[in-house]
């Protein structure tokens, strides 16, 4: 049922592709690093005057959260890309169920999401958070759940988009809002009573609030806001059902 | 055994017959083609065969396997060039063959073998390692032919592979097609509405509006037009015109600036016929047969070229499971 070549040389595709991209590869360097060293800066005089910038550690495990949806969603856009320019056809036509291209497109969306989020984690020292060996396998975890998560919500997506055009639209009605209100840039406390409740239903707060767990200090002013059973167990049953989808979507095609 | 056999296909799209009730069979080996203007039903009907898309009724069997039961079967028996180019061109030749391979489960050591003797007969061997982004329209498509033929298919599926590119380029494209074929032995089912190419077809099936008109070797199609028509030049136009009709019981006419014109069947029989039968003096002899644009204006009473551009014969979106 399962082509485990098909999905190798599917995965195998997407990571050629990435690196040969150099735009899209400056771009995910440059995007986390922005947020995180210009407008954590500029914002940490603001939310604590005169202290040594905890808003900036704050911010690593929102950051590390946006640049893992903004990588899962444009890795499944190869997907509307394919169809755009026929190369979709030539996976459709070959002997592979459905399923293994599902498969394949999940596996290197994920992984290639896991592999943005972890280097991000380089730059945690220049925060002052010190991320250890038990932390960053923890971490890794962590990322992989959401990233796969967050891969198989595109592929949802992605299978009911039939141009381009409909990516602008995704990027600014769904990514910049998930990402807005996932608790990311600001506690979800602070936040007025119906964007809370619009923070409680988006997936990715609990995801970010994962990352907060592990990377921030204990007894943080700004910290975790839920508790981390509730973080896994609400993106663990993200994860599920988005795959549901995906596999449902791709199959009707 | 026919390789493919189909029966009363019908499909349409939202109350608009594309293809109604098709029916026909190809044997191993055979190349088959379908010639017929855009919109015709052509690609609509490969779609089907390749499990793109599924009918709105009647059957489809090819290498054994049905269309609609045995997809998975039916995808690994066959080989396709599309009409718009499908290879990725982030990726280099090489890579885009290996891709396929493994897309087709080949063993590694196997794919080696085959991905480096089909570059080398599509003539692509020294651009292996470059990016197809930089190739131009002809080595596209010879990269995509070797690249549908890679997993040794039973059947090759052409549709339009020479839609888009110049003469000579097409010409080029056709010559690797034949050699192809000769040495793999696939069998070809191809679509084109270029008369020319279909030429190359053993049997052509000539389809407009859906439907299959008459389906014969081009030679019969062509023999079943009024016939080949021979000029002759000869030293006494008056005297051969005689000779030709009491000797050899052929009516010739006289045509304008001199020389005789004649109508027959079949012109490579009757020329030697002239040589020996006739005792005026032969300056030159021409023969000319009629065109496979003949035989399509004939049976449709259009010329192919008049009802181009009109159709929408391309399925793109929506595919079947």
């Amino acid at each position: 049922m399962i082509s485990f070549r098909a999905v190798y040389v599917i995965v195998l595709r997407e990571f050629k592709r990435f690196f040969r991209q150099r735009g899209r590869l400056l771009t995910t360097i440059a995007r986390p690093l922005l947020w995180l060293f210009i407008v954590g800066s500029g914002l940490t005089k603001i939310v604590e005057p005169g202290s040594k910038g905890s808003y900036m550690q704050f911010l690593l495990p929102g950051v590390v959260g946006m640049t893992i949806l903004f990588s899962s969603i444009f890795s499944t856009i190869s997907v509307v890309w394919d169809r755009e320019f026929g190369f979709l056809r030539e996976m459709l036509v070959a002997p592979v169920s459905r399923v293994t291209i599902v498969i394949g497109k999940l596996l290197s969306g994920t992984s290639l999401s896991i592999f943005q989020g972890m280097a991000l984690l380089v730059v945690a020292p220049l925060v002052g958070l010190s991320v250890g060996a038990v932390k960053l396998v923890v971490m890794f975890f962590l990322i992989a759940l959401v990233s796969f998560s967050l891969t198989a919500f595109g592929l949802f997506i992605a299978a009911r988009l039939t141009s381009l055009e409909g990516f602008n639209v995704i990027m600014n009605f769904i990514v910049l809002p998930m990402f807005f209100l996932s608790g990311a840039l600001y506690p979800v406390e602070a936040l007025p009573g119906p964007l809370r409740w619009l923070t409680y239903i988006n997936p990715l707060s609990y995801g970010v609030d994962s990352f907060k767990h592990v990377l921030l200090p204990e007894g943080a002013r700004l910290g975790a806001e839920f508790s981390m059973t509730l973080d896994v167990a609400v993106v663990c049953a993200f994860a599920v059902v988005m795959t549901l989808l995906s596999a449902w979507a791709f199959a009707r095609r | 055994m026919p390789i493919i056999e189909v029966r009363d296909l019908v499909k349409s799209y939202n109350g608009l017959e594309a293809v109604r009730g098709v029916s026909f069979e190809i044997e191993e080996g055979e190349t088959f083609g379908f010639l017929g203007p855009n919109g015709a039903g052509k690609t609509t009907t490969i779609s089907i065969l390749c499990t793109l898309l599924s009918p709105s009724s009647g059957t489809a069997v090819v290498n054994g396997y049905d269309c609609m039961k045995d997809p998975k079967g039916v995808r690994s028996s066959i080989g396709l060039v599309f009409q718009e180019v499908t290879l990725d061109n982030e990726l280099t030749a090489y890579e885009n063959l290996k891709f396929h391979c493994y897309l087709y489960n080949m063993q590694r050591s196997v794919a080696e073998k085959r991905i480096d003797e089909m570059l080398e007969v599509v003539g692509l061997g020294p651009r292996r390692n470059d990016f197809v982004k930089g190739f131009s329209g002809g080595m596209k498509r010879r990269l995509e032919i070797a690249r549908g033929l890679l997993h040794r298919p039973k059947v090759l599926f052409l549709d339009e592979p020479t839609l888009g590119l110049d003469p000579q380029t097409r010409s080029h494209v056709w010559h690797f097609i034949e050699e192809l074929k000769k040495r793999e032995g696939s069998t070809v089912f191809m679509t084109t509405h270029y008369m020319d190419e279909a030429e190359i077809c053993d049997r052509i099936a000539i389809i407009d509006r859906g439907r299959i008109i008459d389906c014969r070797s081009p030679e019969e199609l062509k023999s079943s037009l009024r016939g080949d028509t021979v000029y002759l030049e000869t030293d006494d136009d008056q005297a051969a015109l005689r000779e030709l009709s009491e000797k050899l019981g052929l009516e010739a006419r006289r045509i304008e600036g001199g020389g005789l014109a004649l109508i027959v069947e079949s012109g490579e029989k009757v020329i030697p016929r002239i040589f020996s039968g006739l005792s005026t003096g032969v300056r030159s002899v021409n023969l000319k047969r009629p065109s496979l644009d003949d035989v399509f204006l004939h049976l449709t009473g259009r010329e192919i070229r008049e009802v181009e551009g009109g159709g929408t014969d391309r399925p793109v979106r929506g595919f079947r499971r």
